[in-house]
């Protein structure tokens, strides 16, 4: 496939790879934190990891929309199915994130709630002029990638004047999770050299709002592409900066991300939504000026504001560390629960459930898979 | 979630705003509401059913130019790339 398989070429890789080990200075640590779901997959698919040298180690982020989306909102969300008896549709992403009490929006639906899963926004609005006697709530999730499809659905709901159509809205935006991190890095939370910044968000707002993680906290970015020779050759970016003394934000991925990104996209965003004064995310807490509402202007496509409801507060399954490791400061295999009984066919957390996941990249690949697990735990690799 | 797939634009639909993009052997409608000047024959990042963003032929060139020259141990033969294969993983299929 054009733009991919170049991208995983191995002769190409090995030779970054002994690149990178000849350039990295025996003497220092080079902890690069990927932010991105994308580039975790990417690393363990590819065993990127084991091309490194001993002292280059990957931190994952928490650039994984459904993983730091916080249980309460799922908890809202069936509550919002469940009490009005609307059609709920969402990505499929989100259908097996456990909720309170171990509750699903899958585990909702087989218990009658009409949930759906839907492909695009697209799908939502041909439902609701299909179902014009039922409320069509679209249950919005991500980062700024998947915000404008979602400005899109509301511009054209507004336009057809589409009445029974409304978005229960957790979009979030990547720097603000970006400055927690990085406020909350050193002695006490996770040790940060350089950032692997996000592809696809970028693609969406460019490469320059990263500025502020090189000026503010003298961090180097590298915004790098998904396939395993973008990230070895950000690697590879990172460490000349660090090797330099130098703190840039630089482009990896310039086929597909400019500085000032898609200002078409942007501008509907702009349109569309206004910033929350705060926003829950799993693991960082609530956070100022993070997350996306609709505009005064779209009020009325609010569902939050359509269909109150009522839920008690979220309960946390007990042990699941994913807050701590979408923080960067521990990993899967830190967690009692990890492959047993946590798999991707039985997730506890939402870590476990995204392919883009920590918990389900380092499970999915196996690299790290305990010998001691019990060997009732069915394999997947 | 974020993850988004290159697809050549097949053919455009100017009045519906949306495209025909080649995936792999499939063909798919997808909206072209987020992007402009979509040509027949670009290739775009698809992500959820809508174009995010056109990708630069040249600069996807340009790239692998530069890990290549950035493999300093290679030498000269090397630098073909070997045959592409025909896997496409949850990495690009989402
Ligand atoms: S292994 Fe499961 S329970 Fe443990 S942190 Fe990961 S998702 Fe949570």
């Amino acid at each position: 496939m054009k733009y991919i398989d170049e991208f995983r070429d191995k002769g190409l890789a090995r030779r970054l790879a002994e690149t990178i080990a000849a350039e990295a200075h025996p003497g220092r640590d080079y902890r690069l934190m990927e932010f991105c779901g994308g580039h975790t997959h990417a690393i363990f698919r590819y065993g990127v990891q084991h091309l490194m040298p001993p002292n280059l180690s990957f931190i994952h982020g928490p650039g994984c929309p459904v993983c730091v989306l916080p249980m309460a909102r799922i908890d809202h969300a069936i509550a919002l199915a469940t009490q009005h008896d609307v059609t709920l549709c969402t990505y499929g992403d989100l259908m097996r994130v456990p909720a309170s009490e171990r509750k699903s929006l899958l585990k909702a639906k087989a218990d009658g709630a009409d949930i759906r899963m839907i492909y695009s926004t697209q799908d939502v609005l041909r439902i609701a002029r299909e179902n014009p006697d039922r409320q069509v709530v679209f249950f919005a999730i991500g980062f700024e990638t998947t915000t404008p499809p979602t400005a899109v659905a509301v511009k054209t709901a507004r336009a057809e004047g589409l009445t029974n159509f409304s978005v229960f809205c957790n979009h979030v935006l990547t720097p603000s999770a970006l400055q927690t991190i990085l406020s909350t890095a050193g002695p006490d939370g996770v040790q940060l050299d350089g950032i692997l910044g996000p592809s696809h968000v970028s693609t969406l707002i460019g490469s320059r709002p990263y500025r502020f993680v090189a000026e503010q906290f003298g961090v180097p970015v590298v915004i790098a592409g998904f396939e395993p020779l973008d990230v070895m050759q950000s690697a590879l970016m990172l460490v000349r900066q660090l090797n330099d003394g130098r703190c840039e934000v630089e482009n990896q991925y310039t086929r597909a991300v400019s500085e000032e990104g898609n200002r078409k996209a942007q501008a509907l965003i702009d349109e569309v939504f206004r910033i929350r004064p705060e926003f829950e995310w799993r693991g960082l807490g609530f956070l100022p000026n993070s997350a996306l509402a609709l505009d005064d202007a779209y009020a009325d496509l609010d569902a939050e504001e359509r269909f109150p409801v009522e839920f008690a507060p979220a309960k946390e399954i007990k042990g699941c560390e994913c807050p701590a490791i979408l923080r960067g400061v521990k990993t899967p295999t830190d967690c009692k629960l990890f492959g047993n009984p946590c798999t991707p066919d039985n997730p506890m957390g939402s870590c476990m459930v995204s392919s883009e996941g920590a918990c389900a990249a380092y499970w999915s690949y196996g690299r790290f898979r305990a010998a001691s697990l019990q060997p009732k735990v069915e394999s997947r690799s | 979630m974020c993850l988004a797939i290159p697809a050549r634009i097949t053919s455009i639909d100017v009045a519906a705003d949306t495209a025909k993009v080649a995936l792999g052997s499939v063909g798919k409608e997808i909206s072209l509401a987020l992007i402009e000047d979509a040509a027949v024959g670009d290739y775009v990042l698809i992500h959820v059913g809508y174009a995010l963003n056109k990708i630069s032929e040249e600069e996807a060139q340009r790239t692998l130019e530069m890990i290549a020259q950035m493999g300093l141990l290679a030498d000269e033969q090397e630098l073909v790339p070997e045959p592409t294969s025909t896997v496409t993983g949850p990495g690009g299929q989402r």
